[in-house]
């Protein structure tokens, strides 16, 4: 991410609670999925959501977690130029991060 | 240079041989059409033209042939999996790689090495002995090696590993664990394939994919339409580009892997060192440098864009493996894509779609695979049914919950 100077120095991720922090201080979590039911979900639906994924290039919502201070969040990333368009608390989507 | 010399190169009388033909037009109907020109594409035109009969076929590759996975892994072959499925399949390939320089009538480089699987914690110890003992069963030459069979063998090692990380307890040893030119294998698959018929198009980027009444239709591309009944996707970690044409949901996710190779050197290393604790392998190619390779990068990405985070693991991970390094400059770094499915065995074989075929999930494993990949998808293609060797690798396991769980036979803990 650009600094203002402009210069790309190190990737930079926006935690919604700690602010611009390195990205060796962030874990990633994967895809932000919908559980279905377990007790009306077929064996089907069922293994659909425990395995498959929206893998396909595009921007894509994602679970990041900040490891320092123990804070999980759901960022916005385009996962073809690892560009982060917005990070936010869960639930908090309406705030822009 | 001498006179004679310097005629002979610029007679037009002699021209500089090609691997295979550069057709400029695409026909308007294949028997069948393979995206993606890498090595397992173009095994599988190889032997569906060879097997098969099967020689009205086109290759469409987007960028050049061998330029993906194919050109950017480590080139390690081995069949030390953890599986029966697993060891059944990679011992398949192995079995073809060694004489495959003699059936493609080119110097692939084949040697082999011995590959050596460090443990350094007894929980480790005891996953590389569950290998070497299922391996054995399967009449795999592989076993449990002690820190002095290391030490003998590759004398430049560090047992303690600069004392930073736990020291070596054993290792898993393979004899037959061997090394390739990988590049040479996806040119020696093109021009076999290319002498039997078989088209190859580069810089032919598919668009879409025609789909009627659940069969394959067609494959539309940037040069247009071309009727055919039988798709081949073999574009590992591009696959995703490809699924939702034809609307198939698979597990899998795109990270990619970062590799480097050092300055040569004379010959020094003659054994493949992999350390999962370290997050590397290392060989020396027949060049003389160092080629080694990481663990994915931590978080799913479709770019091959290299980072100095890789460059200091890496280098740190080297140093405390072979001290002797320290003065040795790295020549230059990369990264490709892989297409990881969560028990880390590939997805092949028929899908739900009448037509398409899929030959995906190659993760960080493809490499070793090509030849026994390109055979077995052929026979698939041609017969319309799994071969037996893939069955196990099937798209539909994850909806019986019947996964292949090979991750603890990659080679470093991804």
């Amino acid at each position: 991410m650009p600094l203002r100077s402009g210069i790309s120095i190190m990737k930079i991720i926006t935690c919604p609670i700690n602010g611009p922090r390195p990205l060796q201080e962030f874990h990633f979590g994967g895809e932000v999925r919908t559980m279905p039911d377990p007790n009306s979900a077929t064996d089907e639906q069922w293994a659909d959501y425990v395995f498959n994924r929206e893998g396909e290039p595009g921007l894509k919502r994602e679970w990041w977690y900040h490891v320092p201070s123990g804070t999980w969040f759901i960022a916005e990333r385009d996962n073809r130029t690892d560009e982060f368009v917005r990070t936010f608390l869960y639930g908090a989507e309406e705030c822009d991060g | 240079m001498p006179h004679r010399l310097l005629k002979f190169a610029l007679s037009k009388k002699h021209p500089e041989p090609r691997m295979f033909r550069a057709p400029t037009e695409l026909k308007s109907e294949y028997d069948a059409v393979i995206i993606g020109g890498g090595g397992h594409g173009l095994a599988a035109a190889y032997y569906l033209a060879k097997d098969h009969g099967i020689t009205n076929v086109a290759i469409l590759e987007k960028g050049y042939i061998g330029g993906g996975g194919t050109g950017r892994n480590t080139a390690i072959i081995r069949s030390n999996y953890l599986t029966p499925e697993g060891i059944r399949f990679y011992q398949g390939s192995v079995e073809l790689f060694q004489d495959l320089s003699r059936e493609l009538n080119l110097n692939l480089f084949y040697s082999k090495r011995g590959h050596f699987t460090l443990a350094h914690s007894p929980a480790s110890l005891r996953t590389q002995r569950w290998r070497a003992e299922v391996n054995k069963h399967l009449g795999i030459d592989s076993r449990v090696v002690t820190p002095e069979f290391i030490k003998e063998t590759v004398p430049e090692i560090d047992l303690h590993v600069g004392g930073h990380q736990a020291p070596i307890h054993g290792a898993l040893y393979h004899p037959p664990g061997a090394v390739a030119r990988h590049d040479a294998v996806a040119w020696g698959y093109a021009r076999g394939a290319d002498r039997r018929g078989v088209e190859i198009h580069q810089r032919t980027a598919v668009t879409d994919i025609e789909i009627r009444d659940g069969a394959v239709a067609g494959v539309h591309t940037d040069k247009g339409f071309i009727k055919t009944r039988k798709v081949l996707s073999a574009v590992a970690g591009w696959t995703t580009h490809i699924t939702p044409m034809v609307g198939l949901r698979t597990p899998l996710v795109i990270h990619p892997l970062q590799a480097m190779v050092t300055e040569p050197l004379k010959p020094w290393l003659n054994s493949i060192v992999v350390s999962a604790s370290l997050h590397l392998y290392v060989s020396q190619s027949s060049r003389g440098e160092l080629v080694a390779g990481a663990s994915l990068d931590p978080y799913e990405l479709i770019s091959m864009r290299s980072t100095l985070d890789f460059a200091e693991g890496m280098s740190t991970g080297l140093l405390d493996l072979f001290p002797c390094l320290g003065d040795i400059k790295v020549l230059r770094q990369w990264a490709g894509l892989c297409d990881m499915t969560p028990d880390f065995s590939p997805i092949m074989g028929v899908t739900p779609i009448k037509g398409f075929y899929i030959d995906a999930g190659w993760g960080t494993w493809g490499f070793k695979a090509t030849p026994i990949s390109g055979k077995t998808m052929a026979f698939t293609m041609a017969e319309d049914r799994d071969h037996k060797l893939i069955e196990a690798f099937s798209l539909s396991r994850f909806k019986r919950l019947e996964l292949v769980g090979e991750k603890g036979a990659a080679s470093v803990g991804h």
